[in-house]
């Protein structure tokens, strides 16, 4: 294969995919969309939701559950919906599971790539942006019932700190000063965040706030999985932090939520 | 009406040839060279920020000597078709020997069709894994692709760097620093004139490193290594 050195010549991925190579990409919202086929479509992709962030002393904790439903139906208890983006930042998705996952896949090769062109990682406002500008793109999809709504987080160099942007599905950007969840079970998530937030938690607080906010909203939402020690299934994590990004060990994960739920049946008990 | 010209191919290949030799050999040199914890990437570069040596993707490495502006369009080609293969496929099928082959068949085709060819020689390095070699590729102006062994080095006085290697024992199993230190005599006898570690660029492709094994060695981290 020749390659054709002057085909492109801006530093964007998916812009260089979308002008050089279109059949690459998902033609989502392509096509005019009619109600019938649209609630068809709700029931029948899998729908990933709640997924969260919290800022803690070290940057950012961010999780989410495992389930993924079609209509009433469950499909998937172990869709993962937390990704690595580059060394400095993570993305969280909430809606149809398809484009969403592909919206990650897409803008962790858009991070890389304009990484690799330039020799230097964009700026935490620049990788919030790009992000903003992809979710608008992906806005006729709407229409067909089809929904993206990511959380990103990243730690910001030139602050020094962690920092949260959630998105709405016109690409609308809003930082967030101290937590936020998304998806069906984001209410309930966000009230148990609320309840117990403070500035400056430790990592082990941090992660057992996630935890509790995401059991409360798994209690309260159907489309929200709790954990599932039968299966050995539980939420996932990753830590944003200046080092790099961690993701939490499932053993590590395992043993937090086995213990959450002794403390809850003591509690239930002592009522 | 005049006739064209004619002109011998032989004699329009050797001319573009000698062209791009001149236009090469003008330049600085570059190595790379296997060590014990993958490859070494090592040119003799004193600006900091125009780079020579790139990332490609999770284990390939490019580096171009020679004319920049056309070794940086052949660096971003293949981080473009590097980065399509791995975003269409898998990340696991992105390989240094294919790309090696798109190099080849593009320098060569340029050669061969245009004016003008390229002044460019260029490298293309995929460190392996616990079960798989080191692959060095040399890439020259018309296309021409070889498939080196241990050490390679292209622009500049590469033939003098090449002969300081051939002289004597080294062993690829070195340490990093080591290695550098002999590819810095390597650069000191080739150009007949003292190169210091500081007035080089150097990066590496580590091969226990999952993901991304790029890393460039910063002149800080170079100063924590000499004591």
């Amino acid at each position: 294969m020749r390659l054709d050195l002057h085909e492109y010549a801006g530093t964007s991925f998916s812009e260089y995919v979308r002008q050089c190579r279109p059949e690459v990409l998902p033609q989502f919202g392509a096509s005019a969309s009619f109600p019938e086929s649209v609630r068809y479509l709700e029931r029948a992709v899998p729908t990933g939701t709640t997924i969260l962030a919290l800022k803690y002393e070290g940057g950012v904790v961010m999780g989410g559950d495992r389930r993924a439903t079609e209509g009433s139906q469950i499909a998937s208890n172990r869709i993962e919906k937390v990704y690595a983006a580059d060394a400095h930042s993570a993305i969280a998705i909430a809606g149809t599971a398809g484009p969403c996952i592909e919206l990650a896949k897409l803008f962790r090769t858009e991070l890389e790539h304009y990484e690799k062109l330039e020799g230097a990682e964009l700026s935490y406002e620049g990788k919030a942006n790009k992000l903003a500008q992809m979710v608008r793109e992906q806005f006729p999809m709407v229409f067909q019932g089809l929904m993206v709504v990511p959380i990103f987080a990243g730690y910001d160099l030139r602050l020094g700190q962690g920092r949260i942007c959630q998105y709405d599905i016109t690409g609308g950007r809003y930082e967030e000063i101290d937590f936020c969840a998304v998806g069906s079970g984001g209410k309930d998530a966000q009230n148990t965040m609320k309840e117990h937030y403070r500035r400056s938690l430790a990592e082990t607080e941090a992660i057992n706030l996630v935890l509790s906010a995401l059991f409360s909203a798994a209690e309260e939402d159907s489309g929200t999985g709790g954990p599932d020690p039968i299966r050995g299934i539980y939420p996932t994590m990753k830590l944003v932090r200046e080092e790099g990004i961690v993701d939490i060990g499932e053993e590590r994960l395992a043993a937090m939520c086995l213990e959450l739920l002794e403390a809850k049946k003591r509690r239930h008990r002592a009522v | 009406m005049m006739p064209p010209y004619y002109v011998a191919p032989e004699q329009l290949m050797q001319d573009k040839a000698e062209y791009a030799k001149k236009g090469i050999a003008k330049g600085r040199s570059i190595i790379a060279m296997e060590y014990v914890g993958g490859v070494l990437l090592i040119a003799d570069n004193p600006a900091a920020s125009l780079c020579k040596i790139s990332e490609i993707y999770d284990r390939i490495a490019f580096c171009g000597a020679g004319k920049y502006s056309e070794f940086e369009s052949l660096r971003k080609a293949g981080i473009r078709h590097a980065d399509l293969k791995g975003y269409m496929y898998s990340r696991e099928d992105v390989s240094g020997r294919s790309l090696a082959r798109a190099y080849s068949e593009t320098l060569g085709g340029i050669f061969s069709q245009e004016m003008k060819p390229l002044e460019v020689e260029i490298l293309v390095v995929e460190v392996g894994t616990a079960s798989k070699a080191n692959e060095i590729y040399r890439i020259t102006f018309d296309g021409g692709i070889i498939d080196e062994r241990g050490v390679a080095a292209v622009g500049g006085p590469s033939d003098a760097i090449l002969r300081f290697f051939s002289e004597r024992e080294w062993a690829q199993d070195a340490p990093l620093d080591t290695a550098i230190a002999l590819c810095c005599d390597a650069f000191t006898r080739a150009n007949a004139q003292d190169v210091t570690v500081d007035a080089l660029e150097i990066a590496v492709l580590e091969r226990d490193q999952t993901g991304r094994s790029f890393r460039r060695i910063t002149n800080a981290a170079r100063n924590g290594m000499d004591k």
